[in-house]
C-alpha cells in the first residue's frame, strides 16, 4: 500500500529526474553515438570561471550563515504570536518574482541609481557598485537568504526550551549555551541552509548577468551560453553541467562528514 | 535618532513621489498631441478569402516588441487585422536572439509557420534544410520589395525569405557629455569614459566592431584575423562598464552609461524618449542587417503562412510595422508614405552610396570559426585565458568521485561500529 502512494512520486522522479540526467550524461560523453572525451577535457579551459563560480559562491552562502543564525535564533527566542508574522516578514520577498527583485538592485546599485543619488545629498561618491562581483555576492545573499533562515528556523524551533534552562542550571552562561547547546543541536539545520543556498547559489546565471555587467562570468552563463548563446553547443553545455555536479556532490560530502548524519532536514 | 532616520526616509520617499508624478504630467501633456488613424486597404482582398471558412490558425514566432499591436493610439494590430481579413487565427510568441530560435527549432517539438530570422541565420538554416521554399506566385506583394533588397547574399535569389526590415549598428551616446566629434568606433575604446561604455553582450556583434576597426571582413574566418579581433575586445574591456543587449535601452535611458553600440531602428525609438542622446552611423563603415520572414520546414499551413507573407507586405501593414518599432523598411510603397523628416534623419535610411561601400551583412561562418570565435570570447570575458592539460578535468571528476565514495563507505562502517 506505502508503494502504492509513493508510485507517482517514483514515476515523476523518473521521467523529469533520472531520464533527464542520463541525456545530459549522454551528451557529454557522446558525439554522434561514438564516446568521446573531448567535451569533458575542453571544459578544462573554462577553470577560472569555475573557481570564481565557487568562490563568489562560498562567500555568498558565508554571509548569509552569519545573518540569518541571529535571525534564526530571535526568532525562536521570540514570543509564539510574534513569530509567525516575523517568518511572514522574512517569506515576503519571495512572494515578488524573482528577476523583479535582482532588477530592483540595479536602479538601487547603478551610478545614477538610488543609493548613490542618495549619497550624493552629502556630497559622497559615486562609488561604483553595479557591475562589480560584490554586486553579484549581494544578489545572491539577497534572494537565497531565507532558505537559509527557515532550515535553521525549523531546527532551532524544536529545541525544547527547558534544554536551555537546564543548561543555564547547570553553570553555562549566555554565551556558553549559545556555543555547546544550541550551535550543536542546530547543525543539521545548518548544514541544509548551506545546501540550499550554495547550489543554487553556484549555478545562477541571471544575477551575475544583471549586477555583474556580463564581465564576471560563472558558470551558469557559460552553460546558458551552450544551449541558448551564440555558440549553441549542447554537447559542451552537458559536460560542463556534469562537472558542474560532480564537484557539488564532492562539496556536498565533505560537508556532510562535519553533521553527525541524524535526522537531516528537507535534504 | 529613530524619528529623525523616519523623518529622513518619509522626505526621501516624498521626493521620489514628487519626481514621478512630474513625469506623469508631462506624459499626459504629450498623448493630447493629435494622432493619425492608420487605416488598412488591401489591394486585392478577395486573394485573402482563399481560407476563410476553414478555421485554420498559424504559429507565428517573432522577435519581442517586433510587430505594430495596436498599443498605441491609432496604429493597426497587425495580426487582428489579418485574422479579421482573412479568417486564419495568429497564435503569436516571440524569442529575442536568432540563437534561441534556431534552439527552439533544432531542439524539436514546436512547429512554427512564419518566422523571422536575421540574415546569416537565414544562410545557416538554408544550408541546415530547415526552412520551406517560397512560392512566390502566393506572394504577389514581393513587388514592393525594393531592388536592392530582392537579391540579397545570404539567400540567393530571394528563395527561402522575404526581408521585413532592415538596419545598421552605430553608436548611441550622451551628446551633453560627450564632446567628441566625428565619432567613430574608437570611441569604445577611449579611456575618457573609463566605464561609462557598453558594449555588445553578443560576440557576432561584437567581433565585427573589432573587425571594422582593424580593417577586416565582418565575415573573415581567418583564424589569426579572430584571435587579432579578440585581442582588441581584451583591450577594450578595462573601460568596459558592462557588455549588455537589451539592457542598453534602459542603461542609455537612466543615464548610467554614455556610450553603447546600438541598432538604428531601437536607437530611433529611444532618440524619442531622451532628448539628450544622440546617434551616429560610423563613417569607417557598419554592419547591415535584415530580418526575413521564412517558413520553417514542417509548417503545417504553408499556404497560409504564405498569405501571411504577403500581408505583411501590404503597404499599409509595411508602413505601420515600421512606424512602430522603428526599424528601417524595405518595402518601396511603405518608404514612400514616411515623413520627409524620418527619410532624411541619416539614420533609418541611408545614402545608397555608403550602403553600398561601408556596410556588409554577416554571413554564416563555418563551424569552426564559430566555435573559435565563441571560444575567444569567453576567454576574453573570463580575462586570464589558459590553456591547460587535456586531461586535468576527466582526472578531477574522477578524483572527485572516488573521494566521495571514500567518504561514504567510511562512515557506513563508523556507523556499523557505532552500533555495537
Amino acid at each position: 500500500m506505502k508503494k502504492l502512494i509513493a508510485a507517482p512520486y517514483l514515476v515523476w522522479a523518473a521521467v523529469f529526474i533520472v531520464i533527464p540526467l542520463i541525456m545530459v550524461a549522454y551528451f557529454a560523453f557522446f558525439n554522434d553515438g561514438h564516446f568521446t572525451l573531448d567535451y569533458v577535457a575542453s571544459v578544462a579551459q573554462y577553470s577560472n570561471i569555475f573557481v570564481r563560480s565557487i568562490w563568489l559562491a562560498a562567500i555568498a552562502t558565508v554571509i548569509c550563515l552569519l545573518i540569518a543564525y541571529p535571525i534564526a535564533f530571535i526568532l525562536m527566542r521570540m514570543d509564539r504570536s510574534y513569530q509567525s508574522t516575523m517568518l511572514m516578514l522574512v517569506m515576503l520577498p519571495m512572494w515578488m518574482n524573482f528577476l523583479l527583485r535582482t532588477y530592483a538592485w540595479m536602479t538601487l546599485l547603478g551610478n545614477n541609481g538610488i543609493i548613490n543619488n542618495f549619497l550624493g545629498f552629502f556630497g559622497i561618491g559615486p562609488f561604483k557598485m553595479l557591475n562589480t562581483q560584490g554586486a553579484v555576492v549581494l544578489g545572491m545573499v539577497y534572494n537565497y537568504l531565507p532558505f537559509m533562515i527557515l532550515p535553521l528556523y525549523t531546527v532551532m524551533e524544536k529545541i525544547d526550551t527547558s534544554v536551555l534552562e537546564a543548561a543555564q542550571d547547570l553553570g553555562c552562561n549566555s554565551a556558553n549555551t549559545l556555543m555547546r547547546v544550541v550551535l550543536p543541536l542546530s547543525m543539521p539545520g545548518v548544514m541544509s541552509g548551506i545546501t540550499m543556498v550554495f547550489v543554487p547559489a553556484i549555478s545562477t546565471f541571471i544575477i551575475s548577468r544583471m549586477l555583474g555587467g556580463g564581465g564576471n562570468l560563472l558558470i551558469g552563463d557559460l552553460i546558458e551560453m551552450q544551449f541558448l548563446g551564440n555558440s549553441y553547443n549542447p554537447n559542451l553545455g552537458a559536460s560542463i553541467s556534469l562537472v558542474l555536479m560532480v564537484i557539488i556532490l564532492l562539496i556536498m560530502t565533505v560537508m556532510n562528514q562535519f553533521d553527525d548524519g541524524e535526522d537531516r532536514v528537507l535534504m | 535618532m529613530k524619528k529623525l532616520l523616519i523623518l529622513l526616509m518619509t522626505l526621501c520617499f516624498t521626493l521620489i513621489l514628487a519626481g514621478g508624478c512630474a513625469h506623469i504630467e508631462e506624459a499626459e501633456d504629450e498623448i493630447e498631441e493629435e494622432v493619425e488613424i492608420q487605416t488598412l486597404t488591401v489591394e486585392n482582398p478577395e486573394y485573402y478569402t482563399k481560407f476563410k471558412d476553414d478555421n485554420i490558425s498559424i504559429n507565428v514566432y517573432n522577435w519581442g516588441e517586433y510587430i505594430s499591436d495596436g498599443s498605441e493610439e491609432g496604429t493597426l494590430n497587425v495580426n487582428d487585422e489579418f485574422t479579421a481579413l482573412t479568417g486564419i487565427k495568429v497564435n503569436y510568441s516571440t524569442y529575442a536572439t536568432n540563437e534561441e530560435l534556431y534552439a527552439k527549432l533544432k531542439g524539436g517539438g514546436a512547429s512554427y509557420d512564419i518566422i523571422i530570422p536575421s540574415d546569416y541565420m537565414i544562410s545557416r538554416m538554408i544550408k541546415e534544410d530547415m526552412l520551406e521554399p517560397l512560392n512566390m506566385d502566393n506572394i504577389p506583394n514581393f513587388k514592393y520589395i525594393m531592388d536592392k533588397f530582392q537579391n540579397p547574399e545570404y539567400d540567393e535569389g530571394s528563395r527561402y525569405s522575404v526581408p521585413y526590415t532592415w538596419g545598421t549598428v552605430g553608436i548611441i551616446y550622451d551628446s551633453t557629455l560627450v564632446e567628441e566629434e566625428n565619432i567613430d568606433w574608437d570611441i569604445l575604446w577611449n579611456e575618457d569614459y573609463a566605464d561609462r561604455i557598453l558594449m555588445f553582450d553578443n560576440p557576432r556583434d561584437a567581433f565585427a566592431i573589432a573587425e571594422i576597426m582593424l580593417g577586416y571582413s565582418l565575415n573573415t574566418e581567418d583564424s589569426e584575423e579572430l584571435e587579432k579581433a579578440a585581442e582588441k575586445l581584451k583591450e577594450q574591456k578595462k573601460v568596459v562598464q558592462a557588455y549588455v543587449m537589451d539592457e542598453i535601452f534602459d542603461k542609455m535611458g537612466a543615464g548610467e552609461a554614455l556610450i553603447a553600440p546600438y541598432y538604428a531602428g531601437d536607437a530611433v525609438t529611444l532618440m524619442d524618449e531622451y532628448e539628450d542622446l544622440a546617434f551616429v552611423i560610423p563613417e569607417s563603415g557598419t554592419n547591415l542587417f535584415i530580418d526575413a520572414l521564412c517558413i520553417p520546414k514542417g509548417s503545417a499551413h504553408k499556404e497560409a503562412a504564405e498569405m501571411y507573407i504577403n500581408f505583411m507586405c501590404e503597404p499599409d501593414i509595411a508602413y505601420a510595422t515600421t512606424d512602430y518599432i522603428g526599424y528601417s523598411t524595405p518595402n518601396s510603397a511603405a518608404y514612400e508614405m514616411l515623413d520627409d523628416e524620418i527619410k532624411n534623419d541619416g539614420i533609418s535610411y541611408l545614402d545608397d552610396e555608403y550602403l553600398e561601400t561601408k556596410t556588409t551583412t554577416f554571413k554564416n561562418l563555418s563551424d569552426e570559426a564559430n566555435l573559435q570565435m565563441q571560444t575567444l570570447w569567453t576567454e576574453m570575458k573570463s580575462a586570464e585565458a589558459q590553456t591547460p592539460n587535456k586531461w586535468i578535468v576527466p582526472l578531477f571528476m574522477g578524483l572527485c568521485i572516488a573521494a566521495s565514495i571514500i567518504i561514504l563507505i567510511r562512515r557506513y562502517i563508523k556507523n556499523k561500529r557505532d552500533i555495537f
